[in-house]
């Protein structure tokens, strides 16, 4: 074997990503530009509101509660160690808006989301739904990518903004009722410790989460390859590139947010 | 109405069409008719613009295709697909009316259910099917929107991608013969492509071999069955002997 096959076969594999990714980019700023531009379909962004809002509300509020109460049993068990057993309500409070809560209320959505909505593009991409959209003078991009990525980044917040309150509520219920705290103690210092941006900057993550979360829904289903394969492939690139995409976009949006 | 000059179209190295000339006049009907993977749906997604073509041209009324305002050129175009392509999330009414709810043909939302009620009686289906969703239909039901779907807003121009496949020989003869009632009666060009050579003779005023990526040739049905060209021959009557390679 040639000494340079290896080198080539990297070559390929960094030109292949790179053109992935300029083609994401390419899909995403068209996906914005219809967003912008009329006709703007209602329906479909309602629909896409419930479907990716509405109805994620349960996975995303568990998951929150769980986190919250799995999180003041760590701090205290590990505030145990240099008495800063009180720091559990702030610590959870902050550990929930600035990361856990929009982290994991992400990928639970892409989890859902990207999976439902690569699943649903691609099928109508192997049945020639999407080229009967075309032929009845209906924009696909408009039509399927742009409500959806719009509810998606407006939407996502939102289940934030809910699952940082269940995972607070998730701390403080096994604050009160499994460390010892007194109730009114722990709201007081909840409230005390956490600052709007706290909060702010979890919701921002929130909007670009849910956006990446739509975008590679709607751009793997659209690139889906034909049968059932190539729609379960879409599907699990939907899942891997969104979840792999919060996780790095939040390591860049704390920097931002936070570096000193 | 319809023109094609020296079309090519490649995938790769696959060169699917490679050179089609073709002429379909104002009002006739035209089966295009030729093996599996011999291009004819990509023929037809190339003149709708789904397909752009490597080279060639494709003139719609004189004017190309490629070029006319995409709104205002698909508009004049029904198309019926293979497997009916109805969208899943909206029911029956909705799906033949999609074109009158929205864009430059969009109609009060009651007008567009009545006009929708009123294609689907045209294909025999009653008003009941109109709240159901696509999943609730047989096949031959679904082609039965597909093809209201194709008629809804009046297009001069409808084109039909394997009618019939799938569908059992009475269903099939029931759609063929919509679809010949439907085409005269509106005065449309239709361009249908098919392997079924019962709908090539219900439909057709004019047939057109596809082969090898160019149109081999054309004709009337009735010089379709005198034709001694072997290639014609052996398809129309489905021989496993003859100038077409069996497997592809």
């Amino acid at each position: 074997m040639s000494v340079s096959a290896p080198l080539a076969r990297l070559g390929r594999a960094v030109l292949g990503a790179l053109a992935t990714t300029g083609r994401v980019a390419i899909f995403a700023l068209d996906t914005v530009s219809h967003m912008l531009r009329p006709p703007f379909y209602g329906r479909e962004f309602l629909l896409a509101v419930l479907q990716i809002g509405w109805l994620s509300l349960p996975v995303v509020g568990l998951t929150a509660l769980f986190t919250g109460a799995a999180l003041a049993l760590q701090i205290y068990a590990g505030g145990a160690r240099f008495n800063a057993e009180s720091v559990v309500p702030s610590i959870v409070a902050i550990g929930m808006t600035r990361e856990l809560g929009p982290v994991l209320g992400g990928l639970m959505v892409a989890a859902r989301v990207a999976s439902s909505i690569a699943a649903e593009i691609g099928t109508m991409k192997v049945t020639e739904q999407i080229d009967a959209l075309v032929t009845l003078s209906t924009n696909p991009m408009k039509y399927l990518a742009a409500p959806r990525v719009l509810a998606a980044t407006l939407t996502v917040p939102v289940l934030v903004a809910v699952g940082d309150s269940i995972g607070i509520m998730g701390g403080w219920l096994v604050g009160v009722n499994r460390l010892g705290f007194n109730s009114a103690t722990y709201l007081r210092n909840t409230a005390e410790f956490l600052e709007g941006w706290d909060v702010g900057s979890g919701l921002a993550k929130g909007a670009v989460f849910g956006f990446l979360v739509a975008l590679m829904g709607c751009y793997h289903g659209m690139h889906s390859g034909r049968g059932a394969m190539g729609v379960g492939a879409a599907t699990k690139s939907a899942v891997v590139g969104a979840s792999v995409l919060i996780l790095a976009s939040n390591y860049l949006l704390t920097e931002v947010f936070f570096s000193a | 109405m319809i023109e094609l000059l020296g079309v090519h179209k490649a995938f790769g190295a696959n060169a699917v069409l490679r050179g089609v000339d073709l002429q379909v006049a104002r009002g006739t009907s035209v089966v295009i008719i030729g093996g599996s993977g011999t291009g004819k749906s990509v023929l037809l997604k190339c003149i709708l613009g789904l397909v752009r073509p490597d080279a060639g041209a494709i003139l719609v009324a004189g004017e190309d295709a490629t070029m006319a305002g995409r709104e205002a050129f698909l508009a004049r175009f029904g198309m019926l697909f293979q497997g009916g392509a109805l969208f899943d999330s909206l029911p029956v009414w909705q799906n033949v009316a999609f074109r009158l709810l929205r864009g430059a043909k969009k109609r009060p939302r009651a007008e567009a259910r009545e006009i929708a009620v009123e294609k689907l009686r045209r294909v025999g289906l009653g008003s009941e099917v109109a709240e159901l969703y696509p999943a609730e239909l047989s096949g031959g039901m679904q082609k039965r929107v597909g093809l209201a779907r194709a008629i809804a807003a009046e297009p001069e121009i409808i084109f039909f991608d394997e009618p019939t496949t799938g569908l059992d020989p009475i269903m099939a003869g029931v759609i063929d013969e919509l679809i010949r009632e439907i085409v005269v009666e509106m005065g449309a060009t239709a361009m249908t492509i098919t392997h079924d050579m019962r709908t090539v003779r219900s439909v057709a005023d004019q047939v057109a071999m596809l082969h090898e990526g160019v149109i081999r040739w054309t004709g009337s049905v009735a010089e379709m069955d005198a034709t001694p060209d072997p290639y014609v021959h052996q398809f129309i009557h489905g021989l496993g002997q003859g100038p077409i390679a069996a497997v592809r």
